[in-house]
């Protein structure tokens, strides 16, 4: 009896064990994995931090390495937001930002919708049309608009800079994508309801795809929010400058300020953090989705 | 008196016809349940009656009145969808009310509407919950209060109970019955499930490839049908169909064996199909057919057996409590009373069994 005790917990300490070595094992995996995401993660932050750290140095100290300012100063950010201008741009980056991404979550969807749910003559060749002006880089496009824009008057105005990114083919894109989820079942309830084509889009179709718009509002926002190029063409006057041109302009051709445009890029970022704190819930499952569909 | 009424109804996609002269009248307070294989045509005579399908040919009237351009809320009939299409992002009391949207009424007139509505599904204390929080069964009933705050002519269900477990459909379709006879309403129902058709339906109707087959009340699809088709949809078991031909009194089955077929005179030598139901073919020691068993599916009450009778395989019963084993060798006793008769050509039936 006694033996067969014994016999009994030795064999469970054997798997007990051989448990705890498949644990080791397992956790060292883990360990590397870990490492590597620890390691992925000081890459991704490195620059963001290198920037909070330059928007903290004095003038003479930002050509030298280092993380830790040697004489941290608040000196930058009282100088920029002293400076008028700053507040300027953010509020122009700001509404820009802010109608550019209304405008284009609303064409986005409707065209979207339309391209996905309504049968007529030519939708496939619309679709393709609109796809492909995807291949086309903004620095092509940028002569054409500013010629555009100069028949027009619009140049150095709002307007101007808002005008390419009111509707863009890559929300189109991914609203259509998105809207095929949507079972037509749910559109046909809502006719025999009595809704109108224009009420089953706003009332039925886009509530079900609200993951999709979060996630097109953010990448609208960010893309319009950090636009360079096409702002720095069309604008000449620095009253209407957004953020990143004005930014730049922190310097002449014989001396850049780095402190003064880290300390306005570190700010500009507000915006942008708070925005996507907002729709995060949003973002990832949007952006999976959209992967999958795509 | 509201009618409806199916004439010549056609419906093609570019050249290809899918719907071949459809002529039905469903009459006021009557459940008809369209059934048939998929793609037999059944949902796009639906679709059709709802407005979601534009009408190639013929026409459709509600109430006396052509409907065929009218818009579907302009038709008086409401639907029940296979996916409930109730709207995630609204309460059920939103969803439920959804189908007033239109409607000219005031807000405590919807409401009270609504109430009514939910009080006769047992909804009640579950109006103010979103979908999500409900069940499959509970879905259903929201997608058929919204159809019914409408209180319209005509109730259309496209396949309402396929997405429910098999426990759940058989509570669901129970309650569907008890509705019908609460409403009144005429109710037309589509399912690809014959046991569904034949427990609901006033009476149904048997598509097949855009043609209907047969419409008859579930006792004469079942005891008459009109073709080898309709023989082998409904009832399951499927009917046995064997090659026989005439004898002037009755017919003689592929392997001579003879039968005697009351009330009926078939040419001698012409090919028929003989069809006898599983449960008209029993193990019988007076053995008009004998063969060996493949197969026994015990069913509890009965045990329904697959017998190799020369050659050719049958499904007929044998008795719960001693069935026959794979391998035995046993009779199968039918009477001609209970034969149907089909032109092994065209596959009508020649005649039918005792109603």
């Amino acid at each position: 009896m006694a033996q067969a005790d014994e016999l009994t917990i030795r064999a469970t300490s054997d798997t007990l064990l051989r448990a705890q070595a498949a644990r080791k094992q397992a956790s060292a995996a883990q360990f590397v994995r870990w490492m590597l995401l620890f390691a992925g993660g000081v890459i991704m932050v490195m620059p963001l931090a290198y920037m909070i750290s330059t928007s903290l140095k004095w003038p003479w100290e930002v050509y030298e390495i280092g993380l830790i300012p040697q004489e941290p100063t608040l000196e930058n950010y009282t100088y920029v937001l002293e400076d008028g201008r700053f507040f300027g741009w953010f509020v122009n980056s700001l509404v820009i930002a802010t109608i550019t991404t209304l405008s284009a979550l609303f064409f986005d969807s409707l065209v979207g919708y339309t391209l996905c749910k309504f049968q007529f003559r030519g939708r496939y060749i619309v679709f393709i049309a609109i796809l492909s002006t995807l291949m086309i880089p903004t620095e092509m496009l940028v002569i054409p608009w500013y010629m555009m824009s100069q028949s027009f008057g619009w140049l150095d105005s709002y307007w101007g800079i808002m005008f390419p990114g009111l509707m863009t083919a890559f929300g189109v894109f991914l609203m259509k994508q998105f809207f095929e989820t949507v079972p037509d079942d749910f559109l046909e309830a809502a006719r025999i309801d009595g809704l109108n084509e224009f009420q089953i889009w706003w009332q039925v179709a886009m509530p079900m795809v609200k993951p999709a718009l979060a996630a097109l509002a953010i990448f609208i926002f960010l893309g319009n929010w950090t636009a360079f190029l096409w702002p720095l063409i069309v604008t000449t006057s620095p009253d209407l400058y957004t953020l990143p041109v004005g930014l730049a302009s922190f310097g002449d051709e014989a001396d850049v300020a780095w402190e003064l445009i880290m300390t306005g890029a570190a700010i500009s970022t507000l915006p942008t953090l708070i925005f996507f704190l907002i729709f995060q819930r949003f973002i990832i499952r949007g952006v999976v989705m959209a992967g999958l569909k795509g | 008196m509201s009618q409806l009424i199916l004439r010549d109804l056609v419906k093609r996609y570019g050249t290809t016809q899918v719907l071949h002269s459809i002529n039905l009248t469903v009459e006021q307070g009557e459940f008809v349940v369209l059934v048939g294989p998929s793609g037999c045509g059944k949902s796009t005579t639906l679709r059709m009656i709802a407005g979601l399908e534009e009408i190639s040919g013929g026409t459709i009237e509600i109430g006396g009145r052509v409907v065929n351009n009218l818009e579907p809320k302009d038709r008086n009939i409401a639907m029940v969808f296979q996916n409930y299409a109730i709207y995630p992002h609204m309460t059920v009391r939103r969803n439920i009310g959804f189908g007033l949207k239109t409607a000219k009424l005031s807000k405590a007139e919807k409401n009270a509407r609504i109430d009514e509505v939910a009080a006769i599904l047992g909804m009640t204390e579950y109006l103010e919950r979103k979908p999500a929080q409900l069940s499959g069964g509970q879905r259903q009933r929201v997608a058929i209060g919204r159809a019914m705050v409408r209180d319209p002519a005509v109730f259309l269900f496209d396949e309402p109970l396929s997405n429910l477990d098999a426990q759940l459909r058989t509570q669901m379709r129970l309650e569907i019955k008890k509705l019908h006879t609460r409403v009144g309403r005429m109710m037309i129902f589509v399912t690809h499930d014959q046991v569904e058709a034949m427990t609901l339906a006033d009476r149904i109707v048997i598509m097949k490839d855009g043609h209907i087959q047969q419409i008859g009340t579930p006792a004469q699809v079942y005891h008459e049908p009109a073709n080898t088709f309709v023989a082998q949809f409904i009832g399951a078991p499927q009917m046995n169909l064997l090659k026989a031909e005439g004898t002037g009194t009755g017919v003689r089955l592929w392997n001579g064996v003879e039968i005697a077929v009351p009330g009926i005179q078939i040419a001698p030598g012409r090919p028929v199909s003989f069809g006898i139901r599983p449960e008209d073919l029993k193990s019988d020691a007076s053995a008009v057919l004998s063969g060996t068993v493949t197969v026994a599916e015990p069913l509890g009450a009965e045990t329904l057996v697959y017998v190799d009778v020369d050659g050719v395989e049958v499904t007929a019963t044998a008795p719960g409590r001693t069935p026959p084993r794979a391998g035995d060798r046993i009779g199968l006793g039918l009477s001609g009373d209970n034969a149907h008769l089909f032109d092994s050509a065209s596959g009508q039936s020649l005649r039918t069994a005792r109603a």
